[in-house]
């Protein structure tokens, strides 16, 4: 750790670090030359696979391997959508590499379409990034110029369009289907699993999503090889055989309630605590903290005493939540009501569940109402536990939505209330201290929505 | 068949055109001709509905699906000319976000979701800006306005020309 260096992060703060010029001054698109010159598709595939890359958008499915399940000796076309519909709360490290180094992003596309065999690809981008556009459709252009897109690139006989898609946020788009439905000019309501995107996505044909940062890895591991990859990292488990491991840098966004925000660089597996110190510059207003969200809100609490979790791709599932999401830390000090934090997870996932499956639809609306009820001081202390079967019953791990997105409104619901389950039976006995055992079914309260 | 009255200017048409060979199937073209509608009239009235259904052999009731889907679009009147999107996502709401928001309505003398009576502002509220590191943030137009304060939020008032409240 002492001797990291940052790698994906690297161009930042250079002057005009989101040039051509900038990029290949650092070594960038070298890699590109070399891989359409001496490289075939399945060699680059095969390099990531050796490598152990796992998907940066949140799932942290094995890049490699989802590449190999597109459909052999396919006449075409083969899409590539990459996803920066970035919209996890918390989480920014999309929009730094967009905005400050898209050459890298642009390289690592490139590479990632010569692998898939992918002829046009698209990347929606979120609404909310008005600077990402401009810098993206910049060095795109500055791509097209410099003949590393378009006809036959630098000589080869391979051929490569990227085009910008703008998103009109919704958190849903983020969905690896929800984008492609989005994408095609419709609602995006994820797609019932199979057929999966690789042997039908994108206008019915083959289609690989991946994400930002993903892509920014392939580049880096194109060009710094295998073994600089894994020489950083938590290796696989040798009691798991299923266990891919943890492998290369991480793109960590630390925010809330820390002295110096930020995103940065680390290999994977640091954990909340080190983030904190030795990045953050400790707790806000010399207070204690709290507690802390994961990676993202999608992936639930960690408690101060969990803050030695390592934030690798299983670390956070072995103290009850969902996973490492995008890496995204949010800290929270000891001011925070977790009442409060759960109030405003709810009331996310009530608005952006896009309401094509009705536990979600109508699970979410209704703990948000509830947490609604607890706040204005009607809250019963059976509130609690039907916002915990509420959290344990949505989702796909139950199996009773299509996405994971109600998977990730639950798993805050289910964590507050069972790691904070004394201050929530507090607070409710507080604000409510005639009627908190009352069982009677009490009228919602109207929701509040200024969008 | 064209409608008599077109919303759609040859411009937005040939803008929407230019987009077409990026993709197999028109429908794609469904979000990118909603947005250049909305970038220049700032609402998609639903003539203009009907009128991007035509050009991309839709029905308009498969674009009004689609667009009322993002609730991104305004409709029934043109958005102020500044939409100001104040975050209420986690991060920004531990770092007062909730309480900018607050004085920005109050000096405004609007709700969120409201348009003030001269035109110039309309206040929305947003989920996660992706701009965590800047805490609390509002993106107005095309700007991002970073770790705000109520001192800020009068600044970009008055930078706006909106006429205040108390």
């Amino acid at each position: 750790m002492s001797d990291f260096q940052p790698v994906l992060l690297a161009g930042i703060g250079i002057t005009d670090s989101f040039t051509r010029a900038s990029y290949e001054e650092r070594g960038g698109y070298a890699a590109l030359r070399q891989t359409l010159t001496e490289k075939k598709p399945t060699d680059v595939i095969d390099i990531i696979k050796a490598s152990g890359l796992r998907g940066r958008g949140g799932a942290g499915f094995p890049t490699g391997l989802k590449w190999t399940f597109l459909p052999k000796d396919h006449p075409g076309p083969i899409y590539l959508c990459i996803n920066a519909d970035e919209s996890e709360p918390g989480t920014f490290n999309n929009r730094i590499l967009m905005e400050e180094d898209p050459h890298q992003v642009l390289e690592g596309t490139i590479l990632s379409a010569y692998a898939t065999r992918a002829t046009t690809a698209y990347i929606y981008l979120r609404y909310e990034y008005p600077a990402s556009w401009d810098r993206m459709q910049s060095a795109i252009d500055e791509c097209y110029a410099a003949g590393y897109l378009g006809n036959k690139i630098l000589g080869s006989s391979f051929s490569l369009n990227i085009y910008l898609h703008r998103g009109a946020a919704a958190y849903i788009c983020g969905e690896e289907t929800g984008l492609i439905e989005s994408l095609e000019g419709k609602r995006a309501w994820p797609r019932i699993k199979p057929p999966f995107p690789a042997v039908e996505g994108l206008f019915h044909k083959p289609t690989v999503v991946n994400n930002i940062e993903t892509v920014a890895c392939v580049a880096q591991i194109v060009r710094r090889g295998v073994d600089w990859f894994r020489s950083i990292g938590v290796p696989s488990d040798p009691a798991n055989p299923r266990d891919p491991g943890s492998y290369g840098p991480k793109l960590y966004c630390l925010s809330g309630h820390v002295n110096r925000p930020g995103c940065y660089e680390a290999p994977l597996g640091i954990t909340v605590r080190e983030l904190i110190d030795r990045f953050g510059g400790g707790v806000w207003k010399n207070r204690k903290a709290k507690a802390a969200i994961p990676g993202g809100i999608s992936m639930g609490i960690l408690t101060e005493a969990e803050f030695d979790t390592p934030l690798d791709f299983s670390g956070p599932g072995k103290v009850g939540c969902l996973g490492l999401g995008t890496a995204a830390v949010v800290v929270l000090d000891e001011t925070v009501s977790m009442i409060d934090f759960l109030y405003n997870s709810c009331r996310f996932f009530a608005h952006e569940s896009c309401g094509q499956c009705t536990p979600c639809r109508e699970g979410t609306s209704w703990s948000l109402r509830m947490i609604e009820r607890i706040r204005a001081g009607k809250g019963r202390i059976k509130d609690l536990d039907l916002l915990l079967e509420i959290g344990t019953t949505i989702g796909m791990m139950p199996g009773t939505t299509i996405c994971g997105l109600a998977d990730g409104a639950g798993w805050p619901i289910k964590n507050t209330i069972k790691k904070f389950r004394d201050e929530c039976e507090d607070y409710v006995k507080r604000t409510n201290p005639t009627g908190w055992m009352v069982n009677e079914p009490v009228p919602a309260l109207a929701i509040v929505n200024g969008h | 068949m064209i409608a008599p009255r077109k919303i759609l200017t040859a411009e937005m048409i040939a803008a929407i055109e230019a987009l077409a060979p990026r993709y197999p199937d028109r429908r794609a073209l469904t979000l990118p001709a909603l947005h250049i509608v909305n970038d220049s009239l700032r609402y998609v009235p639903l003539e203009a509905v009907v009128e991007v259904a035509e050009l991309l052999g839709l029905k308009p009731a498969e674009v009004q699906d689609s667009l009322s889907f993002y609730e991104f679009f305004h409709q029934d009147a043109p958005a102020g000319i500044v939409r100001a999107w104040v975050c209420r996502s986690i991060s920004c709401a531990l770092r007062g976000g909730e309480e900018v928001m607050e004085h920005l309505c109050r000096k405004a003398g609007v709700r969120p979701g409201e348009t003030t009576s001269d035109g110039l502002l309309t206040v929305e509220v947003a989920e996660c800006l992706g701009a965590c590191d800047f805490a609390p943030c509002m993106l107005a137009g095309s700007t991002l306005y970073k770790n705000l304060t109520p001192e800020k939020m009068n600044e970009f008032l008055a930078h706006s020309k909106v006429s205040c409240h108390e």
